[in-house]
């Protein structure tokens, strides 16, 4: 492990405490766990505090860990990250937060209005809810999707495809079949497609 | 959510307050002026827009699902689809983070070159702005000019790599190959001509009364809103904030160059005209830079683990047969821990973040897509303006749905 001598280390531990679950540097970066409970507290001290001045939101996004099998920073499935940069000082920090299945995290909308697009498309493909989110609507995913594909129970390849009326079938083309008014009975359904 | 008929909103249904005195008109996703399929919703009274939401989507292809599934060198392709405009920015910003995974550094050549290839990509893309944005606004003829010097840039990306908008030459480990026989002499004309048809365009639109009166004071936006927003790039430049990745943290050599940041007042439509424009010259003065310093030497790093051998070593060398077809099969595997390097693009910072298990497949592979946050600005630009200023406001963001959907 590496170490970064940053002062927002020092800072941040002495203001929050226990709320600095872990601080983990890897190349130049550097990444404070925090308590999602103290989440807003902190980057609203990040951005306000004169020395530091992280005024900059850069982005929000989320990591599912259900398969991971090295070290962890944090016990909680999901890792949401946040991305943030002071102009003045022209350096980056991230802030993550665990977030396990069926909980939730407070949005960080208050402190910085451009979290809402990032967060709603966590909530998108993760499926992470955002306490105080004021629109957890669809939106990179049609409006009528179920689930949430980037979590790591969605395959990389050979799912089934809906169709109209239910009927489920490989995303395969049957030339065998008439375009209109086509009906995929018969078909494999969810075999596996080879090659995946 | 459960039942997918009360989820899907409808222009009827998406505004509460709809009623009184409001009306809700639809724009897009076919409309010329959203630049791809950006649908906007407006609620307007009279002509006056009071509430705006973009829906967006009608691109998304899952390319950070799909990059779980695909080796990091296949990856770099997908990266040009995004900001299919830049393509070099996203292949050199995506690059750098997995080198930063890897720990490995660049030859000097190298970096210059991928200088080079993406300040080149940062005037084609803000040609395409420009014309686009001036179409918009109803001014038919900079679109024209201004596109006969794109095809110039172009041309010589496919020079460099036979693909002129989509080069991925900027691979993890350095480039696919060196730059080819005779492109410096088809960039010193390009260098030496370009400043001259700028200039036309710039004559057409900059002193002109009806530009002036479509894009002064009209979406105007603070330098702190532009900070809370996380908007990057030369809207927040346009608006005071003297901000600009490459001088305040330098990447692939940018110290060594000298060239200035232009920096508006206002934050409006014009300035933000302004601030392209002085930007397309700094980017031909780095370019100008590099191509009189061009170091000689390799342009990609000597790692056999990352990087294949040349070809004629395979002939002799059976180690470099071995590296070469576990490249090439197995790829390569970065250690386990996560990656960020943001980059100034033409759109604003643009960055990749990758967490790697230690296997030959990112685990995440996520980008930061300047275009996806500077949209958020478009309803804080719109509210109180008519629905005419939509068109020249979101022309001014500069957008690529490419890259907002992926």
């Amino acid at each position: 492990m590496q170490t970064l001598e940053r002062a927002e280390i020092q800072r941040v531990g002495a203001e929050f405490g226990d709320a600095l679950i872990k601080v983990k540097a890897f190349r130049d970066n550097l990444f404070l766990c925090v308590d999602k409970a103290r989440l807003r507290d902190v980057a609203m001290f990040l951005r306000d505090d004169p020395e530091f001045e992280y005024t900059q939101f850069s982005d929000c996004t989320c990591c599912d860990y259900s398969k991971w099998e090295h070290e962890r920073d944090l016990p909680q499935r999901f890792e949401v990250i946040y991305n943030l940069y002071s102009i003045r000082n022209a350096s980056r920090i991230f802030l993550k937060v665990g977030v396990d299945d069926g909980e939730t995290t407070p949005s960080l909308i208050p402190v910085f209005i451009g979290a809402e697009y990032s967060e709603r498309e966590v909530w998108d493909l993760f499926g992470v809810v955002f306490e105080g989110h004021p629109a957890l609507k669809r939106f990179l995913l049609p409006d009528d999707w179920v689930g949430f594909p980037l979590r790591k129970e969605v395959p990389l390849g050979g799912e089934d495809v809906d169709f109209a009326h239910g009927d489920r079938g490989p995303a395969v083309e049957d030339l065998s079949m008439p375009h209109a008014g086509e009906s995929f009975e018969g078909k494999t359904g969810s075999e596996d497609v080879s090659g995946r | 959510m459960s039942d997918p008929q009360t989820f899907m909103p409808s222009t009827e249904t998406l505004f509460e307050r709809v009623g009184d005195n409001t009306m809700i008109v639809n724009m897009g996703p076919q409309h010329p002026s959203t630049h791809g399929v950006l649908r906007i919703i407006l609620e307007l009274e009279g002509e006056t827009i009071v509430n705006l939401e973009c829906v967006i989507g009608y691109l998304h292809t899952g390319m950070e699902k799909e990059a779980e599934y695909q080796q990091y060198l296949k990856c770099v392709t997908m990266t040009d689809r995004m900001d299919y405009l830049a393509a070099n920015s996203n292949n050199l910003a995506h690059a750098l983070s997995i080198e930063q995974l890897l720990d490995i550094e660049i030859p000097p050549r190298g970096q210059a070159l991928r200088v080079l290839l993406t300040e080149l990509s940062r005037i084609a893309s803000h040609c395409v702005w420009l014309g686009t944005h001036a179409l918009d606004l109803g001014a038919m003829t900079p679109f024209f000019w201004i596109f006969r010097e794109r095809e110039k840039i172009l041309d010589m990306f496919e020079m460099f790599s036979g693909v002129r908008m989509m080069p991925s030459w900027i691979v993890p480990g350095g480039l696919r190959g060196d730059m080819p026989e005779g492109f410096e002499e088809k960039l010193r004309a390009f260098i030496k001509e370009f400043p001259a048809a700028l200039g036309e365009c710039e004559d057409l639109l900059v002193d002109n009364p009806i530009w002036k009166e479509r894009t002064m004071n009209v979406g105007t936006i603070s330098g702190d809103l532009c900070m809370n927003l996380g908007l990057s790039g030369p809207i927040i430049r346009a608006s005071g904030v003297a901000w600009d990745l490459r001088k305040s943290n330098p990447y692939s050599g940018y110290e060594n160059y000298d060239f200035a940041i232009p920096v508006g007042h206002h934050g409006d439509v014009y300035d933000r005209f302004i601030v392209r424009l002085a930007e397309m010259r700094e980017s031909l003065k780095i370019i100008e830079q590099v191509i009189d310093g061009l170091p000689e030497g390799s342009w990609s790093s000597s790692d056999r683990k990352v990087v294949p051998p040349p070809r004629a070593e395979l002939d002799n060398s059976m180690e470099s047969l071995i590296h070469h077809f576990k490249l090439w099969t197995e790829g390569y595997h970065p250690p386990v821990g996560e990656s960020y390097v943001g980059i100034e693009g033409p759109k604003g910072e643009i960055g990749w973040y990758i967490v790697s298990d230690g296997s030959n497949r990112p685990y995440r592979w996520h980008v930061r897509p300047p275009s996806l946050v500077n949209l958020q600005a478009l309803k804080h630009m719109c509210m109180g303006r008519m629905i005419a200023d939509v068109v020249a406001i979101i022309g001014s963001i500069d957008i690529v749905l490419g890259e907002i959907d992926r």
